[in-house]
């Protein structure tokens, strides 16, 4: 065998899409390690129970049918949707958790939200790098190598527009080529077609989504917004063939 | 209008998911394939899965054992999607759809565009020097999740 790191890669589907674990380093496929990913896999069903949409029983859907109260939801209901305010508020709208017309649904900062809070279950585990890949969203547990991810180009799924060494963090795609015109400008209702896509990396996978969903939402005005976004880095995939690439120091 | 196409079918797609879709699904390609019908070039060898501690869990080493690997069938709105890919030196050489929904004929017309393109997809992916792809939602939910569960298989 050659030098290569240590390896090994689970997946599960969780949250309606499979969600992969690729873990690197001396013990990846030990014990420890095999723990740590079942206790991610744990917490994110967990917060699936609690948030999901599509589980009538959920806390979310109790909230969405005025079953229960904000004030009386779980703490970790209470913080998303803090967050999703707060995401509201730092995109200027159009980051919208409120912008289906039929309630709070925070569904698209609870991926990430879930990521995140699963991970901590590495972080007892020094030495040990992981990269957590769901739905083309990925967050990156330091090990102190870069991982290599490779940005899908939105004109031509059969290539890639850039490669990124990600060591820490998170890096977060969002378009409108895959989804079809599916992302609305949450201002003004309008399909957006300008940013094809927008992927944002930094120190946190939570807010590079919001931020890389924002671009898109904002259309042609993401292009100067993105250069604001302090410590992230990123490319947006434009649909006049232009492709606008940024980093920011933090 | 082809993406105006595919957005419709992924939209079906990704309900039809979240509603049937068992918690786990991940296993050996013996299992993979159980749950559909017989395809062409399926059962070789896989070692990776196969020597695995525990079922589900693809084991990553410094050089994937070659052969081919059969994603598990999932059902999109029209029938169900399964990959093939086939591995050689650690890369992706081939895939194929060995199962794709030929019923409803707005869902032929999609596959039978997509498939070609999400095909080169999957090798292009990998046959660079790339840990993982950082892309919108897919175009097809049902052909890079059943890719996916074959990648993962070869250990990829």
């Amino acid at each position: 065998m050659s030098g290569a790191p240590e390896r090994r890669a689970w997946v599960e589907q969780v949250m309606g899409m499979p969600i992969s674990v690729h873990v690197r380093g001396p013990g990846a496929r030990g014990p420890e390690a095999e723990r740590a990913t079942a206790g991610l896999f744990a917490s994110l069903r967990a917060s699936d129970a609690l948030f999901s949409t599509y589980r009538p029983g959920s806390q979310v859907s109790r909230l969405r049918r005025g079953d229960l109260d904000l004030a009386e939801c779980d703490p970790a209901v209470r913080e998303v949707h803090r967050l999703c305010v707060q995401a509201l508020d730092a995109t200027d709208g159009y980051f919208d958790a409120w912008a289906s017309g039929d309630g709070f649904d925070p569904t698209g900062l609870v991926k990430t939200w879930a990521l995140e809070r699963a991970a901590a279950s590495f972080a007892a585990l020094p030495g040990l790098g992981a990269a957590v890949g769901a739905g083309g969203d990925i967050l990156v547990l330091p090990d102190g190598e870069a991982w290599r991810i490779g940005i899908e180009d939105p004109r031509d799924r059969s290539r890639t527009v850039a490669t990124v060494p990600v060591r820490e963090g998170g890096i977060a795609t969002s378009g409108i080529a895959a989804r079809g015109a599916h992302i609305i400008d949450p201002r003004t209702g309008r399909h957006v077609t300008e940013v094809l896509s927008a992927t944002v990396s930094g120190p946190s996978l939570l807010w590079a989504d919001v931020w890389a969903t924002a671009a898109v939402a904002r259309g042609a005005d993401a292009v100067d917004w993105v250069g604001g976004l302090p410590g992230t880095s990123g490319l947006l995939v434009l649909a006049d063939g232009g492709v606008h690439r940024w980093a920011n120091p933090a | 209008m082809r993406r105006i196409i595919f957005a419709a079918c992924c939209t079906v797609a990704g309900l039809v998911l979240l509603f049937s879709w068992p918690t786990s699904w991940n296993r050996p390609v013996d299992g993979g394939t159980a749950d559909g019908p017989p395809g062409p070039a399926r059962g070789a060898a896989v070692p990776g899965a196969a020597d695995g501690p525990t079922p589900g869990q693809a084991d990553l080493g410094a050089v994937p054992a070659g052969g081919t690997y059969t994603g598990v069938a999932v059902p999109n709105g029209h029938g169900d999607v399964q990959v093939q890919i086939t591995v050689a030196d650690g890369a992706v050489v081939a895939a194929e759809a060995v199962q794709y929904p030929t019923s409803d004929p707005r869902a032929r017309q999609v596959n039978t565009r997509a498939i070609p393109i999400l095909d080169e997809e999957a090798v292009g992916a990998t046959s660079g020097d790339i840990d993982m792809v950082s892309g919108a939602t897919l175009t097809s939910d049902a052909y890079r999740e059943s890719l996916q569960d074959a990648l993962d298989q070869a250990g990829l």
